[in-house]
Parts: C-alpha cells; sequence; structure tokens
C-alpha cells in the first residue's frame, strides 16, 4: 500500500524539519510531499535539506486548498491508496497519524478528520476560531443531519477515492469545512478521531480577526452554493 | 434660456457616444483590447447615442421609469451599463484566477517531476 503525507507549508522554514523528521520517526513507509506555496523564506531549501522529503514549489501563493489540492493531484498521478494531511507548522503531532490513518485501513471512513474537541487538547485555538467552528458545526447539522466537532481542522487522512474526487474539485482558501459538504454530498463517509493539538511553534498563525471574519462568510456562502446546486 | 441648456447638454452627449465609440473601436483595431471585452462597452455607447439623437425616445424612456428630467435618464443608462462591465470584469477575474491557479499546480507538478528524473539519472 502506498501511502504519502501532504504538508501545505507557506512561511515555514523554522517548522518545516521538525515536523518532516518527527513524520519519519513515527511513520518511516510514508512518503513525503512538502507543498511549498509561494513561500517568501527558506522553506523549500530547509525541506529538501532533509533529504526524507519531495519538494513541490509553486512560484507563487494560491492559497491552502490549491496547494493541498497540487498534493491530491500528485497523489493520484502517483498511484497512492492512501494520504494524509499535516500542518507545516508543528500543531499537529505525527505520533497520532496512526489513529488518523486506522478508519481507512479498515475502510471504514473516505475521510478521518482529527479533532481537537473530541479530546483534552491543550490548544483549542483563539475565540474566533473556537466560534466559527461552532457556526460551521450548527450547518452541517442543518444541512448534513451530522455533527463534526472540528470541520477547520487540516490534520486528515483520505482514501483513494477522496484523494480522485479532490484532486478534481477542492476549494482555494478556508477549504476545510467546504470539502465536508462536497464529499458528504457525493455520499462519503466522514469520521472524525481525538487528536490533540499544540499552538504553533514559530511564526504566526494566517488567521487574523478580520480575516476569520471573511472566511466565516466566504465559507458559509460557498457552502449555502453548494447546496442548492444539485 | 432652459431650451438652450438642455440643448448643450444633448450636443455633449452625443459628442462623448461617439468619441466613446471611435476610442473602443481604435483599441480593438490596435489590438489593446480584445473584442470580447468591446462589446459591453458598444452596446452602452450606441445606446447612448441614440438617445442622446433622439430626444423624444429619452423623453419617452424617462416618462416610462418615472423620472422628471430626462437627462437624469441618460445617467442612470450610463450606471447600468458600468455595472454590467464590471460583473463581466469580475467573471473574466475570477476565470484567469482558476486557469492561473491550474497553470501554478502543473508548473510544479512538472519541475518536481523533472528533478525526480535528473536525480535517477545521476
Amino acid at each position: 500500500m502506498k501511502k504519502i503525507a501532504i504538508i501545505p507549508a507557506f512561511n515555514e522554514e523554522k517548522n518545516i524539519q521538525g515536523v518532516i523528521s518527527s513524520l519519519k520517526q513515527y511513520q518511516p513507509d510514508f512518503d513525503i510531499l512538502v507543498i511549498n506555496d509561494g513561500s517568501f523564506d527558506q522553506t523549500s531549501l530547509a525541506a529538501r535539506k532533509t533529504n526524507q522529503a519531495l519538494v513541490i514549489d509553486l512560484l507563487s501563493n494560491i492559497g491552502i486548498g490549491g496547494a493541498v489540492q497540487t498534493g491530491f493531484i500528485y497523489s493520484r498521478r502517483k498511484n497512492y491508496d492512501l494520504a494524509i494531511q499535516i500542518d507545516g507548522d508543528g500543531q499537529h503531532d505525527p505520533a497520532e497519524i496512526k489513529k488518523l490513518i486506522e478508519p481507512i485501513l479498515a475502510d471504514k471512513a473516505d475521510m478521518v478528520i482529527g479533532s481537537r474537541f473530541l479530546s483534552q487538547s491543550k490548544y483549542k485555538g483563539t475565540f474566533w476560531r473556537r466560534l466559527g467552528i461552532k457556526i460551521f458545526s450548527f450547518l452541517n447539522l442543518i444541512f448534513l443531519g451530522e455533527k463534526f466537532t472540528d470541520s477547520t481542522s487540516g490534520f486528515r487522512a483520505f482514501n483513494r477515492r477522496t484523494i480522485e474526487i479532490l484532486s478534481e474539485e477542492y476549494p482555494d482558501d478556508f477549504p476545510e469545512p467546504e470539502a465536508i459538504f462536497l464529499l458528504k454530498k457525493k455520499g462519503l463517509r466522514i469520521m472524525e478521531v481525538p487528536v490533540s493539538m499544540e499552538a504553533r511553534r514559530a511564526g504566526r498563525s494566517s488567521l487574523s480577526f478580520f480575516k476569520s471574519i471573511y472566511y466565516m462568510v466566504k465559507v458559509i456562502l460557498a457552502i449555502s452554493i453548494l447546496m442548492l446546486r444539485k | 434660456m432652459a431650451e438652450v441648456n438642455t440643448m448643450r447638454i444633448q450636443i455633449l452627449a452625443i459628442f462623448g457616444s461617439v468619441a466613446l465609440i471611435i476610442f473602443i473601436l481604435n483599441l480593438i483595431r490596435k489590438k489593446k483590447l480584445r473584442e470580447e471585452f468591446s462589446i459591453l462597452w458598444l452596446v452602452t455607447a450606441f445606446i447612448f447615442l441614440l438617445i442622446s439623437i433622439f430626444r423624444p425616445l429619452l423623453d419617452k424612456f424617462s416618462y416610462f421609469l418615472g423620472i422628471d428630467y430626462p437627462p437624469a435618464a441618460l445617467f442612470l443608462i450610463l450606471i447600468l451599463g458600468l455595472i454590467m462591465v464590471c460583473i463581466h470584469f469580475s467573471i473574466a477575474i475570477s476565470e484567469l484566477k482558476e486557469t492561473n491557479k491550474k497553470l501554478l499546480q502543473e508548473l510544479g507538478l512538472l519541475r518536481a517531476e523533472l528533478e525526480e528524473k535528473e536525480r535517477r539519472e545521476k
């Protein structure tokens, strides 16, 4: 079984090597693919220096969705059976990948989301993020009749079918909550497993207050349109 | 006096729209503007011209819409034209962004593929 870890990275020169080495330590059979989304710093070089990761450089920043989708396209073309997505900032603990991929290996789910709210995670995110997550979770319930506790989580595992679908269609920015609706509409099985998350080690999170507001409006609009489209 | 004033704006409107049409056509001729993007401009300019020349047309149109001062209807037409052009731009930009994303992704994938090949050959 071919397995790949997709790491979207934007200005993560300080964190990326730690993520790669820890990944190799816990999951040595995973191929590692870093998508450098037009970073201004030396993210690409730092990742290449490890000699343990393949690096795809995007010439300019297209947003996390476009970056991760590049990873899906790569995975599909290279015939991977399983992919995980893990942040390049060290928020996600590679030790927990085994929990994430278990339902995929047992064919119990097509996508697995690592949720920080199902466990006693130290890091819960900012107030605005938590509010956003609550709103998305409510939308999940009314549109899908199913609740996801952490729909913004970018710590995920995908099987082959999901990789194929998302390589065709994936939103450019803030893709995570939307992807749930996209896959659910196609009748795929999504499962959440508890994981713990750390606050980022270095650098700034990509979400400021105004961005969070824009995030919410954009995602709610996108989801509404997605659900209206038959 | 009022007659002379409305006459003046009519002449101004005619000159303005003719100038716009010539300007747009010239841009197409010099290949600085694609036909695709010129059509909305030309349609707006022609409607503007038509209404500027035939005042009764504008009067009827204003009466129909309940506008007391007919030249104000000219602005309405112009604004509607501009809104359409802007929406057209938004659509075009969205399409460009999508194409751009696909190009960036494919370029990244191809370069990675090439690097891998070179590494294997070494």
